[in-house]
């Protein structure tokens, strides 16, 4: 690892000055930049904390039922928040399919998706529970919704400085799953992960919403499919063309793990399969 | 690069130590202070072997950088014995056979541990699943998951 000046600071807007210095890094949970700098993949000249800024981490509950989770929450305890779980299943779901639990006892949300890995494990259930990102930067706050934070791999829409503080999500969906498509149990890459959450109202589905992860150069809603959805009771039927419209939406790559023609076709089935457990999980 | 101030407490001890930023709390542990007890196998997360317990949480040490680390409660496998008797886990390990070459060892007690305090009413799928950030390449895992659980049920029944 090559050396670096360390900062450690206690405010939002002195964390976002140092990093808007070049060659600056920000240090969450470490699992991804601890191991970049070993492998000399990252070589900052400054690394900095942001472990002691008080308010950026815990999940908390709104009055009006949206929950909000603090960046520098550790995925574990994503994994296992009761609210997450029973609100946003496919979140909770996607957290507990990162690494080993010693890494998820380190990871951070805000560090898995600040890191724009298209084939992140919370992205998919954050897109469907349209997560709004909240940024801060010495210049103030802004918000943007997840599904326009993303421009291409490692690639987002922040600017130097800008740091993501805490992910606020709206509004529960009454059934919400995640499924990653894998080969080892645990500690694997997603292949594809594919996250839906679903309302119901009275047999038919009110709202649906399809995340997919590494199967495009970014996380994507799979839009046509949702719209297919809306307002129709889900048939196998409904489910099948839902699972090719997201199919058609995915532009996956072929590499080292899978080739582009399986990773669509299993695009097709994986949202089938999600959408199924999801307005299972709606409907109960 | 300058050395930053860190005080660390190791399996009790309070460490004040001058340390550079680039290294790991597995560095800090195997060459600053010389509890070499915790191993380092693929440095990149993978494995467990450098698996320690820091505020309560079992954590890859090989990813933490020991700056971070300051003001915590870090217990390593040289931490579990107290009073000349050694922990449950360890025991454990001992009169099942949990364990060949003994490298993956200390990070598979250390992981067992923490995930028996947290709830030691897991099954045997349970705990699998749970270990699954260790590696071990000598044993196959039966007897590493009949020593987790001969000492789930002995720290379930003596607590």
């Amino acid at each position: 690892m090559k050396s670096f000046e360390f900062f450690e600071p206690t405010t939002l807007a002195e964390a976002s000055r140092l990093f808007a210095e070049e060659h600056a890094q920000l240090l969450a949970g470490g699992t991804d930049l601890v191991i970049g700098m070993k492998a000399l993949t990252e070589t900052p000249q400054s690394v900095i904390s942001l472990q002691k800024i008080p308010g950026l981490t815990g999940i908390t509950t709104e009055a009006d039922n949206s929950i909000s989770i603090g960046a520098m929450t550790k995925v574990r305890e994503v994994e296992l928040s009761a609210d997450i779980l029973q609100h946003h299943t496919a979140l909770a779901e996607g957290a507990a399919e990162i690494g080993s639990i010693q890494i998820r006892n380190l990871a951070t949300v805000g560090g898995n998706i600040a890191h724009a890995s298209p084939a992140a494990d919370t992205v998919a259930g954050l897109l469907v529970a349209d997560a709004q990102v909240h940024i801060a930067s010495a210049d103030g706050e802004r918000t943007v919704p997840i599904n326009e934070l993303f421009t291409g791999p490692g690639e987002t829409v922040l600017t130097p400085g800008e740091i993501i503080t805490r992910f606020r999500l709206p509004s529960p969906a009454s059934g919400s799953h995640y499924i990653k498509h894998k080969i080892r149990e645990v500690m694997d890459l997603a292949f594809i992960g594919v996250a839906a959450a679903i309302n119901m109202d009275n047999g038919t589905i009110a709202e649906a919403r399809i995340g997919l992860a590494a199967v495009a150069p970014t996380p994507i809603r799979a839009t046509e499919a949702e719209e297919l959805l809306k307002g129709n009771a889900p048939t196998p039927a409904l489910l099948e063309q839902a699972g090719e419209a997201a199919a058609a939406a995915s532009s996956p790559i072929s590499d080292l793990r899978c080739s582009a023609e399986h990773r669509r076709e299993m695009v097709d089935v994986l949202t089938r399969r999600t959408l199924e457990q999801a307005s299972e999980r709606a409907s109960g | 690069m300058a050395k930053l101030p860190v005080s660390l407490t190791i399996n009790g001890d309070e460490h004040d130590l001058l340390i550079e930023p680039r290294k790991t709390l597995l560095a800090v542990l195997r060459d600053t202070i010389g509890l070499t007890g915790t191993k380092e196998g693929c440095s990149t997360g993978d494995c467990g072997a450098c698996t320690v317990i820091v505020d309560g949480k079992a954590v890859t040490s090989c990813m933490v950088l020991g700056v971070t680390a300051s003001g915590k409660e870090i217990t390593t496998i040289e931490g579990l014995a107290g009073d000349g008797e050694l922990h449950p886990v360890q025991q454990a390990f001992i009169e099942t056979g949990g364990y060949q070459c003994g490298f993956c060892t200390p990070g598979f007690i250390m992981a067992s541990k923490a995930l028996i305090d947290e709830n030691p009413d897991r099954t045997e799928e349970e705990f699998r699943h749970a270990l699954g950030g260790n590696i071990c390449r000598c044993t196959g895992y039966t007897k590493i998951l009949e020593a987790v659980l001969k000492a789930a049920e002995e720290i379930r029944t003596t607590t």
